[in-house]
């Protein structure tokens, strides 16, 4: 369908960007690589009465790295996390994730910013954010704060954005070069919306026990999930044959996916359980020199 | 709103509404039909256009939003006296039968092998997998978008580089 009738502005200016959505009370939407708004907006399911275009506006397009991690510029697209070549050493559980997001050229103007604050359930980088535990830094009309990635996203296409704030950069914690890590998918075609997806990490002692263990799983519930309990399964353990099958059957226990048009209830468990023992079979083979 | 921008190296000035898409604006305002439009939600890549060097889906972009930037199209790519190389690999390889999915796919492996052409058959079905097509099964195209890379610079390059160990 053609769009629904909207007024267009494109600031040049982050505040005045923040006083644009202010003045318009949660009726105006921002406007990043359009890659999800603009579908939305074909479907009318939204019909905002204005975009703002962060387009213009300076500062949102950096990539930094640093000792205390990662930050992500909101309009940081994908295609410039998929050719940054140290991106891909200091975080490369990020860097594989978005090997799965969208075709060619989706990946070409689609942004950080604008995947996280759509928020879809069974989209990669929400899942990465919050099994990395990320944090959003905001402005809005209040000032600026950060947001945990546990505490932003809330249900299927909400976060804890106020209407009048913009996510200006993501922040990774840094990542150990030691680290090992999964992440694996299950879609259709390669670069659709997963059916399902899981990102396992983990460090170890000295004895090859995991410690720290993180595991996400995204597409099997209104919003991406923690796994405590396959974490619980991991922690203070070697990786082997046992507790790989274990994780696997904790995470499928611990998901509550919907049927929906894609996959039922039972196919979407069974596969949140294979995605993270597949996960967890290259987190556990993935350093190279091991033997 | 006035938007300004180039398109196929032509400069053009257009009033649109916001809401216009840049597909729907290449096609109703500017005339060049050969952009098609098939989903206008950003599936079937049949839009594709190159912006600013990068293939995109003009369905998934406003025409505002193309205001100071360069916009290729297959118009663009494609001489009124004879074919491109990729023109005619699509040709020799029968890589279209209803032609509908065509300009999309001419311009994203022009995207492709203008920055890869040294890409390989995997790198092709990924790329095109954003680009539906329900006549030919792919295997044509992909046929056809490798044999063309050679007119990207594919063969010179391996000319120009030392073969590594196998």
């Amino acid at each position: 369908m053609k769009l629904p009738p909207f007024e267009y502005a494109c600031p040049t200016r982050l505040s005045d960007a923040v006083a644009l959505l202010a003045a318009h009370n949660g009726d105006a939407k921002l406007l990043a690589g359009g890659q999800s708004l603009v579908p939305m907006l074909a479907f009318r399911l939204a019909a905002p009465s204005l975009l703002v275009d962060l387009r213009k506006v300076p500062d949102l397009r950096r990539i930094d790295i640093s000792a205390r991690g990662v930050t992500l510029g909101a309009m940081v697209r994908w295609c410039d996390i998929l050719s940054h070549a140290r991106l891909r050493v200091a975080h490369p559980l990020l860097a594989t994730a978005v090997t799965h997001v969208a075709h060619y050229q989706i990946r070409n103007r689609g942004t950080i910013g604008g995947s996280i604050a759509h928020a879809d359930p069974a989209a990669e980088i929400p899942g990465i954010a919050l099994t990395c535990e990320a944090e959003m830094a905001v402005v809005g009309s209040a000032g600026a704060r950060a947001i945990k990635a546990a505490d932003f996203f809330l249900g299927a296409l909400t976060t804890a954005l106020a209407p009048d704030e913009i996510i200006v950069e993501i922040r990774f914690p840094a990542w150990p070069a030691a680290r090992r890590f999964g992440f694996q998918e299950f879609a259709r075609r390669r670069g659709d919306f997963a059916m399902a997806a899981a990102a396992v990490w983990y460090d170890q002692d000295e004895s090859g026990k995991a410690r720290n263990a993180h595991v996400g799983a995204i597409g099997v519930g209104d919003r991406p999930l923690r796994l405590a309990a396959v974490e619980a399964v991991l922690d203070g353990r070697a990786i082997d044959e046992a507790v790989i099958a274990e994780a696997e059957a904790a995470a499928s226990a611990a998901v509550d996916p919907q049927t929906d048009i894609h996959a039922s209830a039972d196919y979407r468990r069974a596969l949140a359980g294979t995605m993270v023992e597949r996960a967890l079979r290259d987190a556990a083979g993935a350093p190279a020199g091991e033997g | 709103m006035r938007v300004h921008f180039k398109v196929n190296g032509a400069d053009v000035d257009v009033e649109v509404e916001p809401r216009l898409t840049l597909a729907d604006c290449l096609r109703h305002r500017l005339r060049l039909t050969g952009t098609h439009v098939g989903c206008e939600h950003g599936v079937c890549g049949a839009c594709t256009v190159i912006v600013d060097g990068a293939a995109v889906r003009a369905c998934l972009m406003l025409a505002v939003q193309a205001d100071g930037a360069e916009v290729v199209t297959v118009e663009g790519l494609s001489h009124d006296d004879h074919l491109t190389p990729l023109q005619a690999s699509f040709r020799r390889h029968h890589a279209l039968q209803c032609g509908f999915c065509t300009p999309g796919m001419i311009t994203t492996a022009h995207a492709l092998l203008t920055e890869e052409p040294d890409c390989d058959a995997d790198r092709v079905r990924e790329v095109l997998s954003g680009n539906l097509c329900r006549c030919t099964g792919y295997i044509s195209i992909v046929e056809a978008v490798l044999d063309a890379r050679s007119a990207y610079g594919h063969e010179e390059r391996e000319k120009v580089l030392p073969k590594g160990p196998t």
